[in-house]
């Protein structure tokens, strides 16, 4: 029986939701309006426009896996991606942006975590958009008070004589967290590595494991 | 120009509350911590908010706080801190004043 024959019966389906049954709000209409002057008054192009949407879209954390995993490889790698992310992620092909962006590095005796308790600053250059919890009030206003309890509803556990250190994204600098390396992945090369290193643990939010998940 | 304050150094960040875009968030304001790095100059946000050049830049100093010593309920462990990128017209040595 095939999917649609399946759904041959009589009862009414909830109707799924329009984007335009939500009224715009000020934002939102701002958004739309001052894109219109620019385009209508030749600052740009609508093309120019859709192409950087899409490169913004186009970012993903696999970038940042990529230098993450470089660095556990190559330790004189590590020691510029300490002093500077975005030069050394230059040196692998990839254009973190303008904003400067620094590396936390976790070690036995320190775990950092990240947040912007302002607004939403991330590393957008090698890690893509942030996930909407990170931008969630929920997320904001516990991580910078109880982060040993957020960490474990992310089910990361911290030990007691590990600092855990949160970092508020403040002002002009975005930060990415340098994960250890698991133990037992001592013979896996670069490109086997860079899958264990997800988003999360760039973020502080989790620990990378020894096999991707 | 040298910096105001240098690594190690205590300072307080000013219990102030200005009108405008500030980004010095209200649960440090008031509060005693430890320079533990300087980030650099950075255009003055709360001038760029207003479509102002922001100049002279200022420095940027990343300071560590305790968490025992920002909350008063707090529950977590007693190593844990918090480190928010401050600038420097935000900042006094730890001495002056109270709290």
């Amino acid at each position: 029986m095939t999917a649609q024959a399946e759904h041959r019966h009589h009862h009414p389906h909830p109707r799924q939701p329009d984007l335009e049954d939500q009224p715009f709000d000020h934002f939102q209409l701002m958004a739309e309006a001052i894109g219109e002057l620019l385009i209508a008054k030749g600052v740009f192009g609508a093309d120019d426009l859709r192409r950087t949407i899409e490169a913004i879209d186009a970012r993903s954390p696999a970038d940042g896996a990529r230098l993450v995993a470089r660095a556990w490889l190559d330790p004189a790698f590590k020691a510029r991606v300490l002093e500077d992310v975005n030069a050394a992620a230059g040196e692998l092909g990839i254009d973190a942006g303008a904003i400067p962006i620094r590396a936390l590095e976790n070690t036995d005796r320190l775990h950092n975590v990240v947040v912007c308790t302002l607004c939403s600053c991330y590393p957008r250059g090698l890690l893509g958009l942030p996930p909407d919890w990170y931008k969630a009030r929920a997320y904001r206003s516990r991580t910078i008070r109880e982060p040993r309890a957020v960490l474990a509803e992310f089910g990361t556990s911290v030990p007691d004589d590990v600092e855990i250190r949160v970092h508020d994204s403040t002002a002009d600098l975005r930060y990415l967290v340098l994960p250890m390396r698991p133990p037992g992945t001592e013979d896996m090369s670069e490109a086997e590595l860079a899958p264990l290193v997800t988003r999360d643990c760039m973020i502080g939010t989790a620990v990378p494991q020894p096999r991707p998940v | 120009m040298s910096d105001r304050f240098a690594v190690g150094e205590r300072v307080r960040v000013r219990a102030a509350w200005p009108p405008g875009h500030v980004r010095t968030p209200h649960y440090l304001r008031g509060k005693r911590g430890e320079i533990l790095s300087i980030a650099g100059r950075f255009a003055n946000p709360e001038e760029l908010a207003y479509g102002r050049d922001g100049k002279p830049a200022r420095a940027l100093y990343r300071v560590r706080f305790e968490q025992a010593a920002l909350w008063p309920d707090h529950q977590g462990r007693a190593r844990d801190t918090v480190v928010a990128d401050i600038f420097e017209h935000w900042l006094e040595p730890a001495e002056e004043g109270g709290a």
